[in-house]
């Protein structure tokens, strides 16, 4: 079933979501002549940014001003982004989004022909580009079909990487499963980009779909390359109870308001502004993510929501919207009500509750997209910049799929470019790592992976959720710890190599344990409250402290080990976040 | 009503076994789950060893299509209850070959994808500096409903002539290419006409229209061939007696 010998790109990227297929399109613009790999644990249009639904931002309007995206983005994200970070992202934001508009993604339109613009939560101008409200649905397919027309990017669908190769202090390829066969194998490369996006599945209740496992953080952290932020986990303030299914944030910018058990809309409790009958930008529904989850909370201690088989909830409700906007503007909401929660938004109100929808952290990298590791580099949610910081502003993740995916295909093309061939003795690796995947799948362990998935769940809903302390993550790394142990007794009844699912689902459960210690242990030593990571025994922000990354090693025992970067400031002093006036 | 209800499902691994079985398991009936979450139920706490696709269980992955009572759906938009009492029989999607139980090799998909350039073709390309190309909304409007595709694959396990003609493009990429012919920013219809108009094209579509009837995002791929049929077959045959004025 394995092999020591495999091919070698120029460029090889794991993942073939929106950041990657960007990226790789990128390296081909940089030089037609390298060599390119995608290799993707599913065919790329199955990736999860097909299930962004709102929009994504970039400055086009003459109203708009680049100042004001920055401007908004860094208090979204409660200072803790890295402000050089944002203002290339911005910059660069126009142009991405319009060469996606010529590859012809079907973006929605004004009555003159021009791209359309929709508000968003946090931003205080109409700036999110919206395709109805399937955006990352047509961006994806967008981008992959148009990646078809490039002969050089070769791609790997259906290949499981499960390590990094690391020589000489270089990132040289990755060790990868063929799932259809079985077939382990390793691809080399000169250069490697991380696309794999994020994590959410270390979570129970979560937006993010099944393959969300922080494969690519994971793989990272494992080589020695620290994860950023970690700590800072975004809830949506809308999801559908049980399901976790998104309802858009652009189901509240086109004017759906929040309200309780009573009707009221709860929000003007919580320092976000008056209610008006129409959306007021950076106000009311139309605050940060962060304020409007931990509205919910707050709302939920008062005994003002409702209650469920799924816990509590509150409504959203789109009535007055009316059937023509509500199909126009946001079909796919109507859509999902009526084939998952068997309701009519256009009758009835929409019973939501905050959900795990995204994650700040991700593999530390530069502007550049860079690793600190020679030859790897990050994009997408899997990485971060950081341009997020503690709260990201709903529309920026999918633009930055596309500024971040394009400049890490540039800088890894660059890199290719100066590298000599693949170092001796990697084999080494390559027989090691075959060896651990033949192990598992003749192990006699006797742990049930859903056991162990179930317990990472409760441990980390109940211990680092929206509100978090100090016992609360105590208990929930001891658990934590508990179920890595257990995991090394996992039991694999499945021993095909046709397709084993089951294999596959042990690594990603490997890769979620360690990705939940790093949350948890960032979170238990960041001892103040900042955006979307409020400890209830630090309820302040503490700039004196800890305006600075957390950056997570892991250790020989494989327990993470926290150290700290400065966050970069350019023009924006931290300043308080305003919102509603 | 019974609290509990049975799976047939269908079960094939080619290291094992040399013909498809099925097996049965039997899962808990609740109201909320749909077909996708009654196998994960088996998947955790029953059987490990069933293999099957799905990720983001909303309709839009387009990764757990399967054969359900003998009709291709989304498994994740396929509420239990529906079905109830009886069995559920629960197949890979039909016409493609099979990689083990409910997983089909759809390779063939990928590459009629391609083949119909599902891309913007131009023959000069605006600088990006200029700005977006202009699409008023009715623009949009004609060609938005092919755009909506997800490559679930449920209209070639629909699709009568494909089942008998491999060869035969299929509903879905020639959707995809209409996607693209009806949009004003591309001037890609010549090149793609290779294509559809070739015997293994268009032509093959009888019209039987199970492909629209299976859609679950409304594509409408029978629509789509329709069209190019009126419209396309005018230009090709143009092309064909005329060749000096399209080329």
């Amino acid at each position: 079933m394995g092999t020591t010998e495999g091919p070698t790109y120029d460029v090889l990227i794991v993942g073939g979501g929106g950041a990657g297929l960007r990226a790789a399109i990128a390296v081909y613009e940089s030089d037609p002549s390298l060599t390119i790999a995608v290799v993707s644990k599913v065919y790329p249009m199955r990736s999860h940014t097909v299930s962004a639904e709102g929009g994504a931002a970039a400055v086009i309007k003459p109203d708009d001003s680049l100042e004001d995206h920055a401007y908004d983005t860094i208090s979204g994200a409660d200072w803790m982004c890295d402000q050089d970070a944002v203002e290339a992202f911005v910059n660069e934001a126009p142009k991405e989004m319009l060469q996606l508009e010529h590859w012809g993604c079907p973006w929605s339109r004004e009555e003159d022909g021009s791209v359309a613009v929709r508000p968003f939560g946090g931003m205080k101008i109409q700036r999110t580009w919206y395709a109805a409200d399937k955006t990352g649905f047509h961006m994806l397919h967008t981008l992959f079909q148009t990646s078809l027309k490039y002969d050089p990017i070769e791609r790997f669908d259906e290949w499981f990487v499960t390590r990094l190769l690391v020589e000489d202090g270089r990132c040289q390829g990755v060790v990868a499963l063929e799932v259809a066969t079985g077939r382990i194998q390793p691809i080399f490369a000169k250069s490697v980009i991380l696309s794999t996006g994020g994590c959410g599945k270390i979570f129970p209740f979560t937006t993010n779909a099944n393959i969300k496992n922080g494969d690519g953080m994971a793989l990272a952290y494992r080589a020695g390359i620290p994860l950023k932020d970690m700590e800072f986990i975004q809830y949506h303030p809308t999801g559908l109870p049980f399901t976790g299914i998104l309802i858009t944030e652009a189901s509240r910018a086109e004017g759906g308001i929040l309200v309780n058990k009573d009707g009221y809309r709860y929000l003007q409790d919580y320092d976000l502004g008056t209610p008006q009958p129409q959306p007021v930008l950076r106000s009311m529904e139309l605050g940060p993510r962060d304020r409007l989850s931990q509205a919910f909370v707050k709302e939920q201690e008062k005994g003002r929501t409702l209650e469920g088989e799924y816990g509590h909830y509150v409504h959203l409700d789109i009535r007055h919207l009316g059937e023509k906007v509500i199909n126009s503007k946001i079909p796919f909401v109507r859509e999902l009500c009526l084939k998952y929660e068997n309701i009519d938004p256009v009758k009835e109100m929409i019973p939501v509750r905050p959900v795990i929808h995204y994650v700040m952290g991700g593999v530390h990298t530069d502007i550049n997209a860079a690793t600190p590791m020679n030859g790897l580099f990050a994009a997408g949610e899997v990485a971060c910049v950081s341009i997020n910081g503690a709260n990201r502003l709903g529309s920026n993740s999918l633009t930055e799929l596309l500024v971040f995916g394009a400049r890490a295909g540039r800088a890894a093309a660059a890199f290719s470019k100066e590298q000599g061939g693949i170092s001796s003795g990697i084999e080494a690796q390559v027989l090691d790592e075959e060896h651990r995947l033949k192990a598992l799948l003749s192990s006699d362990g006797t742990e049930k992976i859903a056991d162990i998935r179930d317990g990472m769940h409760k441990a980390m809903e109940e211990g680092a959720g929206i509100y978090r302390s100090q016992d609360s993550l105590e208990q929930s790394r001891n658990q934590i710890r508990e179920l890595q142990d257990r995991y090394r007794n996992v039991a694999v009844q499945d021993s095909s190599l046709t397709f084993n699912t089951e294999l596959t689902s042990v690594l990603e459960l490997g890769y979620m344990l360690d990705v939940a210690e790093t949350t948890i242990q960032a979170a238990l030593q960041r001892t103040e409250s900042r955006g979307s990571h409020q400890r209830t025994d630090h309820p302040d922000r503490d700039d004196e402290n800890f305006l600075n990354h957390s950056l997570a090693y892991r250790q020989e025992d494989g327990s993470p080990r926290i150290d700290y970067l400065p966050v970069t400031i350019t023009k924006w002093p931290p300043g308080d976040r305003v919102y509603g006036k | 009503m019974a609290s509990t209800i049975t799976l047939e499902v269908y079960r094939y691994r080619p290291e094992e076994e040399s013909e498809p079985v099925f097996q049965s398991y039997e899962v808990p009936l609740r109201s909320d789950w749909v077909i996708l979450d009654a196998l994960n139920h088996v998947k955790d706490q029953e059987d490990g060893t069933l293999s099957y696709r799905w990720s983001c269980r909303m309709g839009v992955c387009g990764s757990c299509g399967m054969m359900v009572n003998g009709k291709p759906v989304l498994t994740c938009a396929a509420f239990l209850e529906s079905y109830a009492p009886d069995p559920i029989r629960i197949e890979p999607l039909q016409h493609f070959p099979v990689v083990r139980d409910l997983v089909t090799d759809v390779d063939d998909f990928l590459g009629k994808l391609k083949s119909v350039k599902p891309w913007i073709v131009r023959d000069e390309e605006k600088p990006v500096e200029e700005g977006e190309y202009i699409q008023t909304p009715e623009e949009l409007a004609d060609f938005k409903q092919y755009s909506m595709c997800i490559n679930c694959m449920l209209c070639y396990a629909a699709c009568p002539v494909y089942g008998l003609e491999p060869d035969f493009t299929g509903p879905a990429a020639i959707a995809i290419a209409q996607r693209y012919n009806f949009d004003n920013r591309d001037q890609g219809n010549d090149d793609r006409m290779d294509v559809l108009s070739h015997d293994d094209g268009i032509w093959s579509c009888t019209l039987v229209g199970e492909c629209s009837e299976v859609c679950p995002k409304d594509v409408d791929p029978a629509g789509a061939i329709q069209r190019y049929k009126l419209a396309g077959a005018a230009s090709w045959w143009k092309s064909v007696l005329l060749p000096w004025q399209n080329r």
